[in-house]
């Protein structure tokens, strides 16, 4: 049944009923309400998986278990995850692994362009509310359809790199060799077809890997291979349905949505893998400016992580092109059922004395992370008040009267500001300029206003900070 | 389908000017401020990993391997909704009582957004641009260089808005109005609009500063010069008077957007007052546009949800709606000199509101907003792309592309 339609009567029904609290929860309904949420594994539960429960545990799983197959690509601490995911729409639950992102290479390419290249998808990386963005995948590809350069190609990858790899070429023969230079790193073999898929299955199972199925553009034929994939006893697929820009790109969306449906809310287990989708395609088409291709790529891959794409395969390294791509990701895949809030309280960067400023932003999660790394890369010693806001911005807060002078005063009294600092100046956010004047009325303190962003911080307290009264 | 591009056919995307955006490099920081007056954001902290449980799963017993390709049927998911978006007729010919030379619609919905294997797009969302009445307005330095000649002159800009840039709507944002700018009276306002009206003749939307008394007062004014002409004002919010701006808008021959932040809940609530005084068919909404990594997954899921729960049925959600993707430049990473990996910042900031906006066309966005002109361009072509039924002629075979 879909995640959203169960509840945890459906799986309290089916625990073993001691009530033992071994798994750290008050009672056996807490357990089912926390498996609903899938926020503890099975496994949690002793008496479970003792053998005599073993049916208990297999129906409980089955109930559980996500639609979507998690795939697992690579090995040790760099091995990634594909799909897993139980909901259609985020709302619904929650999406738990975010879309991977692979960028492509050639057995074709000197060994420098491959290092740079290589090079350029390690080292990247955007610090993002506390997080660290990466990318997640080298994907390489056999332009030279000549085996032994393929093994070289994936050898000098994987020695390079030891990221996941994902091995592409529709010939066996260039396959297997790809295959036996790194034969137990469990990359992701591109791809078995409706004319390969035999061999590929041989080699998949020969080698552990995962397999990705691919029929472009034809989801009976999709659903033949995958139906014939398990027969044969390959376990761990990937689904290409085809990707294309332009004026493919209405049937291509179209066709990741309903595998994604089918698979999720009629529970069609054939169908019930992670989907890959390939922005790389756009490079067939000849623009004048390659920039044209990074930019169609980069729209391609967006509308692709917003509907249901598990891993994608793109060509461009360039940075304009994937922040927004990793933030997208990072958006999308956000679980919407925890708070966006940071603790009120105040908060002291480098070492502050009592004549150091006194700054206030919201505890809007994003906006106390920006401000705080603005300051600390700006090596301020400061004290910053973070009011809260309910989890709005400083703008939303003061539009949405969440941040108004009282309870920006009240928040001066309780966090006792005065008594960190002799001076009495406070420093309010620029958009918060509305309510400068009322602040100094019922705190009694004076607002000075400072920038709209907080990249502005370090120049406005070089220019106006005095803290004695003036 | 792909392949070689035919040598007449325009580029997808205005080379001239991405390729003028590229050698562009500006080493000095500039703040932004966009039209700020509705902008609510918020956001979600970082992913909460929690590994799907795992178990072995036996496969019943073995069977003999298969030798040739299994035939599966495949029927797609296919489902009826009960619900329908209304559709809202925006600007009005000569003939209709009005001055524009033609008319738009949208809404119309009976599935999500391009799921056409449940149904074709009813209407083309429209992309409009912004036209700010006040030339301080701080625009990114992405967007001034292509609007610095025509900042004095809301007409012109707007002129130069549909006819270089391919704008379907003009958005005249009364940002002089506000108390704390310039208070400048309404009828100075009405000059603005009318001017628009003179100067181009697609359709109008016309924004106001976010100052409830001033916008009612405004709207008022600008509402009576412009009888008959279906623009559509912005906003009507739940801290404004409800009941007054309803009845300007209506009495007019005019249509509103109902501006909430962020809460499906609030969006039904000023629907249902509205109801009140004005047929559904004149109210668009908007429940809020948060950029690319500061709130755009609230936005999007807050518009996901209103256009599902409407599609199944319920009766006050079932509107066009209305997003402001300009926003998308209030991200620092849209603006902000970040270093040389992440250059040149003239590209990344269109593709930050492209960006912005295509996901939230996929959430189900019927109007946008938008600035620049490459962003403009580039959701043009993406709704072109999704509204076509393509056939494929050959896969690409980008195993083997040499690129």
């Amino acid at each position: 049944m879909p995640a959203k339609e169960l509840s945890p009567i459906d799986v309290y029904k089916l625990l073993p009923g001691t009530n033992c609290r071994e798994c750290g929860e008050t009672n056996c309904m807490a357990f089912a309400a926390r498996l609903v949420n899938r926020e503890v594994p099975l496994e949690k539960c002793p008496p479970l998986m003792d053998p005599r429960n073993k049916p208990l545990y297999d129906k409980l799983w089955d109930l559980l278990r996500p639609p979507i197959r998690a795939v697992e690509v690579g090995v040790g601490e760099g091995k990634v995850t594909l799909g897993g995911e139980y909901v259609v729409y985020r709302h619904e639950l929650t999406y738990f692994h975010p879309t991977t992102i692979a960028i492509d290479l050639n057995d074709e390419m000197t060994e420098e362009e491959m290092e740079a290249r290589i090079k350029a998808v390690k080292e990247f990386e955007y610090e993002y509310i506390g997080m660290k963005l990466k990318l997640d995948m080298l994907a390489i590809r056999s332009t030279s359809n000549d085996p032994s350069r393929f093994e070289a190609a994936v050898r000098k990858t994987w020695e390079a790199s030891k990221m996941p790899l994902i091995l592409c070429s529709l010939d066996p023969t260039v396959m297997e060799q790809g295959l036996a230079a790194v034969p137990d790193k469990r990359p992701l073999i591109y791809a078995a077809t409706k004319d390969n898929w035999r061999e590929m299955a041989e080699l998949a199972i020969m080698y552990g890997c995962p397999l990705v199925a691919s029929s472009p553009f034809d989801l009976k034929g999709l659903k033949s291979l995958t139906k014939t994939l398990l027969e044969y006893g390959v376990k761990d697929i990937v689904l290409d349905p085809g990707t294309l820009g332009s004026e493919g790109l209405g049937e291509t969306l179209n066709n990741f949505t309903a595998l994604r449906i089918a698979a999720i809310d009629r529970g069609d287990d054939l169908l019930g893998f992670p989907l890959l989708g390939t922005p790389i395609t756009v490079w067939s088409e000849e623009a004048e400016d390659p920039i044209i291709n990074e930019w169609n790529e980069a729209m391609l891959a967006s509308a692709l992580i917003v509907r249901f794409a598990d891993a994608l395969i793109m060509h461009s390294i360039s940075g304009w092109v994937l922040l927004p791509l990793v933030i997208l990701r990072q958006n999308i895949y956000t679980d919407p059922r925890k708070p966006v809030s940071v603790e009120p309280g105040i908060r002291s960067f480098g070492s502050p004395n009592e004549l150091s400023p006194v700054l206030l932003t919201s505890n809007f999660a994003l906006t106390y992370y920006t401000v705080a790394s603005d300051i600390e890369s700006a090596k301020v010693d400061c004290h910053l008040v973070v009011v809260d806001t309910e989890g709005l911005s400083v703008e939303s807060a003061i539009a949405g009267r969440k941040m108004t002078a009282e309870t920006v005063a009240e928040a001066l009294k309780n966090f006792r500001v005065g008594d960190l600092v002799k001076h009495r100046k406070l420093i309010l956010p620029g958009r918060a300029a509305r309510i400068s004047g009322e602040v100094e009325e019922l705190s009694g303190w004076r607002a000075l206003v400072g920038p709209l962003d907080s990249s502005g911080i370090p120049k406005f307290l070089s220019e106006n900070w005095k803290p004695e009264m003036d | 389908m792909s392949g070689a591009k035919k040598k007449d056919q325009p580029l997808p995307l205005g080379l001239d000017i991405l390729e003028a955006l590229a050698k562009l490099q500006e080493v000095e920081l500039e703040d932004v401020e966009m039209d700020f007056e509705e902008l609510e954001l918020s956001l979600s902290p970082g992913p909460f990993m929690v590994p799907a449980p795992r178990a072995q799963v036996e496969l019943p017993g073995v069977k003999a391997k298969p030798t040739s390709l299994l035939e599966a049927e495949f029927q797609l998911p296919v489902e009826e909704y009960p619900g329908m978006v209304v559709e809202v007729e925006l600007g009005a010919t000569r003939a209709e009582g009005g001055s524009r030379g033609r008319t738009l619609v949208i809404g119309g919905e009976r599935a999500p957004a391009y799921y056409s294997f449940l149904q074709e797009t009813p209407h083309r969302p429209v992309i409009a641009i912004d036209v700010f009445d006040y030339p301080e307005v701080r625009l990114p330095r992405a967007v001034k260089m292509h609007v610095a000649e025509v900042l004095h002159d809301p007409a012109e800009w707007a002129r130069l808005s549909v006819e270089r840039f391919g704008a379907e709507m003009v958005n005249v944002h009364l940002l002089s109005i506000d108390p704390l700018i310039k208070n400048t009276p309404p009828r100075e306002a009405v000059n603005t609009v009318e001017e628009v009206l003179q100067a181009v003749d697609v359709p109008i939307a016309v924004g106001g500063c976010g100052d409830p008394k001033k916008d009612l007062e405004v709207f008022r004014a600008v509402a009576e010069a412009t009888k008959g002409e279906r623009i559509l004002f912005g906003s009507v919010t739940l801290d404004m008077d409800i009941e007054a701006t309803a009845k300007v808008v209506e009495e007019h021959g005019h249509r509103v957007i109902a501006f909430t932040s962020m809460d499906v809940n609030k969006a039904r609530e000023l629907n249902r007052k509205l109801y009140e005084y004005m047929p559904k068919e004149h109210i668009v909404m908007d429940t809020t546009t948060a950029a690319l990594g500061y709130g755009l997954d609230y936005a999007f899921t807050v518009m996901e949800r209103a256009r599902l729960a409407a599609l199944k049925g319920d009766p006050e959600l079932n509107h066009p709606i209305s997003s402001g993707a300009t926003n998308a430049w209030a991200a620092r990473e849209a603006w902000m000199q970040l270093g040389p990996q992440w250059a040149p910042r003239e590209l990344r900031g269109p593709l930050w509101e492209t960006i912005t906006a295509e996901t939230l066309l996929l959430a189900g966005v019927d109007y946008f907003m938008m600035m620049h002109p490459a962003s403009v361009k580039a959701i043009k072509m993406m709704i072109d792309n999704l509204m076509k039924k393509s056939t494929l002629e050959r896969p690409i075979d980008w195993v083997g592309l040499r690129i």
